[in-house]
């Protein structure tokens, strides 16, 4: 269990004494707070101070109950169920974790987890999570930019995507086992390296300031905030470098409705029902907590213009 | 010894528990949110309706059938047959029932009572559209369910629920459209449907098995 110490450490310090270690709901309320008051200052600068941490926020937006962002899940690697990865991700060893860079680097093979991680210290990002299903959460993320875990690799010039994939191993991951599902294992997403290198793209290793559930995607995970949640893959074990735009999951099984993208655009309605709002979780049945979905997740003013010129209808 | 009554009765009672067990799934959840049907109650509820309505649609579908099974063999069982086939309106009207609760949670949770969505949705969701019209169908089949109707109606009352094909194939249609992976139980139901109407074919080219 080497690993997991030194992750715990890198998140938040064993050599804080239990006095000073803040109740959780005080510090959610806290983060609220820092979040709504961040909105204010709108316009502060986006990088990776603690502003950045809070772009594109809204007042009203309320982080999600940890109980429910580690108990509704779309993880298909351990069933289909929206409580299946709760049920069944336990099953699964993080630990030791190997993951290989290939493409167009200069520095590949095989990497152990810890040893990417460790120069990289963890940033809490609050960021809304909007799922291609019309459901959206706010989280407390901790995540590394995705720019400082990519550059130890030295990608080349030649790099234009960057693709990863999630872990086969239908031993210990039993949606891999089913014989009725269409994916084609191994789950794969991809960027465009400007999308990749944004500082709002990052790796996240916890939430709430723990270490990341396996049914989250441990050990470690994509969050792209601006994008639906399908691109944001968990669970990663190969990274590569490519000149050409990777053939990204839900994109293979059916086209017509999941393109490479994912941008999150309320005026493209996915084929089987609209998205032009969200059920807010936690929704409750007699107050839905809908609400209209943001052009770009509510991240436009950040991530905008690396789509000039693009038309988002056609790639969605 | 078992007559009609306490068949039916046992039929009702049975049919009668995914509508409890919904209820005190929202009893749950009404007292603390997120108990009883996750973090997502309205899509759970909705879920949960549909899922019950094709499943004893499905029952309803398989009466006559299993009714010419049991016929096959000797007459204790003809007579058990002969009671299970007068049970087929009473599951029927119970797939209606369920049927229109997932409806009414449709339009209450995910559409909250706005006409244009369900336009909207009724227009460019080919999943609505085909749940929508098989809602029609078992509408027309339970309204005419009764006695009186089925006098009135004479031998175009047998034509009017041929629906029932249509019901239970739009059914199944409207599952496959909207599930993204995972195609088990529909797998399941889907062969269960067919091999029903092979039986149903069969039964129609045999000239001795005419009765259902």
């Amino acid at each position: 269990m080497l690993i997991k110490t030194n992750r715990s450490k890198l998140l938040r310090g064993d050599d804080i004494p239990g006095s000073e270690i803040t109740p959780e709901q005080a510090y959610i309320n806290r983060r609220k707070f820092l979040g709504r008051s961040a909105t204010i200052a709108s316009g502060a600068a986006l990088g990776l101070t603690s502003a950045g941490a809070y772009a594109g926020l809204q007042p009203d937006d309320d982080i999600t109950p940890e109980s429910i962002v580690t108990s509704y899940n779309n993880f298909y690697e351990f069933g289909t169920g929206k409580s299946d990865p709760v049920q069944y991700a336990h099953e699964l060893t993080t630990d030791p974790w190997t993951v290989k860079v290939s493409g167009e680097a200069k520095k590949t093979g095989e990497f152990a987890f810890e040893d990417i991680v460790k120069g990289i210290t963890p940033e809490e990002r609050i960021y809304r999570f909007r799922c291609v299903e019309a459901w959206s959460m706010v989280v407390p993320w901790d995540g590394l930019p995705l720019k400082a875990v990519l550059e130890q690799f030295e990608p080349t010039g030649d790099a234009k995507y960057v693709e990863f994939k999630t872990l086969v191993r239908p031993d210990e991951m039993r949606g891999q086992r089913g014989f009725f599902s269409n994916i084609d294992w191994p789950y794969v997403e991809g960027l465009r390296m400007d999308e990749a290198y944004h500082p709002l793209s990052i790796m996240v290793v916890g939430i709430y300031g723990k270490d990341l559930p396996n049914q989250n995607g441990a050990p470690w995970r994509l969050i792209v905030p601006w994008k639906y949640g399908f691109k944001s893959v968990k669970s990663i074990v190969s990274i590569r470098f490519t000149k050409r735009q990777p053939r990204n999951t839900w994109q293979l099984l059916a086209p017509h409705e999941y393109g490479f993208f994912a941008n999150v655009n309320p005026e493209v309605a996915h084929p089987r029902w609209s998205q032009a709002s969200e059920r807010r979780l936690p929704s409750s049945l007699f107050n839905p907590n809908r609400r209209p979905t943001l052009p770009f997740n509510g991240y436009a003013d950040e991530v905008a213009s690396l789509y000039d010129g693009m038309d988002l209808a056609r790639y969605y | 010894m078992i007559n009609t009554k306490v068949l039916k009765g046992t039929l009702a009672a049975l049919l009668t528990v995914p509508f409890i067990w919904l209820c005190w799934l929202v009893w749950l959840d009404l007292m603390q949110p997120g108990l009883g049907l996750g973090a997502d109650p309205g899509e759970a509820v909705i879920h949960h309706l549909g899922e019950w309505a094709l499943r004893i649609l499905l029952v309803a579908f398989s009466v006559s059938p299993l009714r010419r099974l049991f016929m096959r063999f000797d007459v204790t069982r003809a007579t058990l047959g002969f009671m299970f086939a007068r049970s087929r309106r009473m599951v029927g009207l119970f797939a209606y029932f369920y049927v229109s609760l997932h409806l009414l949670a449709y339009i209450t949770f995910f559409l909250e009572f706005s006409g244009a969505a369900l336009l909207e949705d009724f227009v460019e969701r080919s999943y609505i559209t085909a749940g929508i019209v098989a809602f029609f169908a078992l509408t027309l089949m339970a309204a005419t369910s009764t006695r009186g109707w089925q006098r009135r109606l004479r031998s175009n009352w047998a034509i009017l629920h041929r629906l029932v094909y249509a019901a239970v194939a739009l059914g199944l249609v409207h599952l496959w459209w909207l599930t993204r992976d995972g195609f088990f139980e529909l797998v399941v139901y889907t062969l269960w449907f067919v091999v029903l109407l092979g039986e149903r074919i069969a039964a129609k080219a045999a000239p001795t098995e005419r009765a259902g």
